[in-house]
């Protein structure tokens, strides 16, 4: 275990979609771990780190808002890619966005500001140059600097995540009475990624094993347990 | 300096005058609201169709350009073109047979549709799904003042059907009714990662037509629903590095747009608004551009 990291995010809008509702997408109430680490890799990561999330700390009160968009119902087949790629030709190669429809609305959280706290361990496939010190650098440096890898968001890409290294005490929470201390349910802690070949980039499939764990602010704070952790199932 | 050594983020102001920039299917059309503030909206997902129909109105026919998701017009449908194909067997060097055959084949969507390599897509094989994501990442526009949306009844002087004419003992109207926002001036952000604009090829020159369209996309978005829409203000944060320089949060707040002291119903964007770029507390190893 290295020495870990504090991040303050915050947002007009967030999407962390439930997998149970996943046609017309529901947020859970607070931030996923598996949100939370996407954050953290967006401002710094190497195949030799993984980031591991220790606590969420809610400062807002969470709050929801629906929106319904107009969203396409298919994705693109790759064998019409393929065989437009062979004849050369790519008039039929397109999809009529007002024909193929579907409108669903998405229950969206609003005004989001959390604390992520977390750390990395190094992967096995760290190399020699590689050690906690220069990444835990890297990544404080690019936090406090407001520099990314890419813009990080909270659940879907329109949803954008303002960052903040954060080395002050935390704030008190604003989170109603009911809501400081509440059971989340079964929540999403992340995906565990099959992979077949290192370095060769990843694309998710039935291998790929989703963790779950039972959630529970206690005092505007979600304890994230270890991915073998006794609680949790995949 | 090319887009591919800079990091990117820019405010891009817009207004409507007596239209609905952006119906809400859960509202019956209605101009969309935020309903605690009383804020309007406009999604990503609807800007982004517009610089779509922009591009594919603009760059027709020309290779490299084609759009993947498409509105009804399909310019192009009777034009037949040709294009070198790109053989997948050409090249398929030590990767797995079907990550390098998937790899091809997001390359060439790459290459060949603006908006796959903008925006980014989302392609199936079975089970896996090659994904690409584009450089370009929008965020919902927000109207800097609650707007009223207000209800306009219209009638037709005629009727659909002959049962209807019958009904009416030959006083052929129907009623009809449209949603307006008097005034709005919204205000969306965005973001353009150098590291994704490298992966799927995303140019300089592609950087320039996307903010061409952000521009001009509603000069060429006319309709009776939308009234008057026109692009306000655009101004670019050019980071001299690919991770960037400062925290986009704190670029976006150099950018303000306020309502005139004494104006109570803001009416238009020239007479009741003053816009301030803060140059003075610009950081360091940023550049403004003011494109509009």
């Amino acid at each position: 275990m290295t020495y870990g990291v504090k991040l303050r995010v915050q947002g007009s809008f967030a999407c962390f979609s439930r997998p149970e509702m996943k046609v017309e997408r529901v947020s859970y109430d607070v931030i996923t771990p598996s949100a939370a680490r996407g954050i953290l890799s967006a401002i710094h990561w190497k195949p030799a780190i993984t980031w591991v999330i220790d606590r969420i700390h809610v400062l807002k009160p969470i709050c929801f808002q629906s929106i319904r968009r107009n969203e396409v119902a298919s994705k693109i087949p790759v064998s019409k890619v393929k065989s437009a790629m062979k004849s050369g030709d790519v008039t039929d190669l397109y999809l009529r966005a007002d024909q193929d429809r579907q409108q669903r609305a998405s229950t969206l959280l609003r005004d989001v500001d959390y604390i992520i706290e977390a750390h990395f361990d190094m992967t096995d496939r760290a190399g020699p140059d590689d050690n906690p010190g220069k990444h835990l650098d890297t990544f404080n440096r690019r936090a406090a600097a407001g520099q990314c890898f890419q813009q990080p968001c909270f659940g879907a890409r329109e949803f954008p995540a303002d960052f903040t290294l954060w080395t002050e005490p935390v704030p008190p929470h604003a989170l109603p009475d009911d809501q400081a201390d509440k059971d989340l349910g079964w929540m999403l802690l992340d995906i565990d990624h099959h992979r077949d070949a290192p370095g060769q980039g990843h694309r998710c499939d039935a291998r790929c094993v989703p963790l779950f764990f039972p959630a529970r602010l206690a005092k505007g704070v979600l304890t994230v347990p270890p991915r073998d952790g006794q609680e949790v199932r995949s | 300096m090319g887009i591919h050594e800079s990091r990117i983020e820019f405010v891009y102001l817009f207004d409507v005058r007596n239209g609905n920039p952006n119906g809400d299917p859960d509202a019956g059309n209605m101009p969309r609201l935020d309903p605690e503030t009383s804020k309007g909206l406009v999604t990503d997902v609807s800007l982004k169709r517009k610089i779509r129909n922009f591009v594919e109105l603009t760059q027709s026919g020309q290779k490299g350009y084609e759009i993947y998701v498409r509105e009804k017009a399909i310019l192009n449908d009777q034009h037949a073109r040709a294009y070198e194909a790109n053989g997948i067997a050409s090249e398929k060097g030590k990767l797995p047979k079907g990550e390098g055959d998937a790899r091809k084949v997001t390359q060439w969507m790459c290459e060949t549709f603006f908006d796959v390599r903008t925006f980014g897509a989302v392609m199936t094989t079975g089970v896996n799904c090659g994904q690409v994501r584009g450089p370009v990442q929008l965020t919902f526009a927000e109207s800097l003042h609650p707007i009223v949306p207000m209800e306009v009844s219209v009638t037709r002087m005629a009727v659909t059907t002959a049962a209807e004419a019958e009904k009416q003992q030959g006083d052929n109207r129907t009623m009809g009714r449209k949603y307006i926002v008097p005034y709005g001036l919204y205000r969306a952000h965005g973001f353009i990662s150098p590291h994704l604009a490298r992966q799927t090829g995303f140019s300089d020159s592609d950087l320039e037509l996307f903010f061409k369209a952000l521009e001009n996309m509603f000069e060429q978005d006319r309709s009776a629903t939308r009234g008057e829409m026109a692009a306000r203000k655009l101004v670019v944060f050019r980071h001299k590095s690919p991770l960037g320089e400062a925290p986009a949060q704190k670029l976006f707040k150099l950018v303000t747009a306020r309502v005139k002291d004494g104006v109570t119903a803001p009416r238009s964007f020239d007479d009741d608004f003053t816009v301030t770029i803060d140059r003075d507390n610009l950081p360091a190893g940023v550049e403004i551009e003011e494109r509009l």
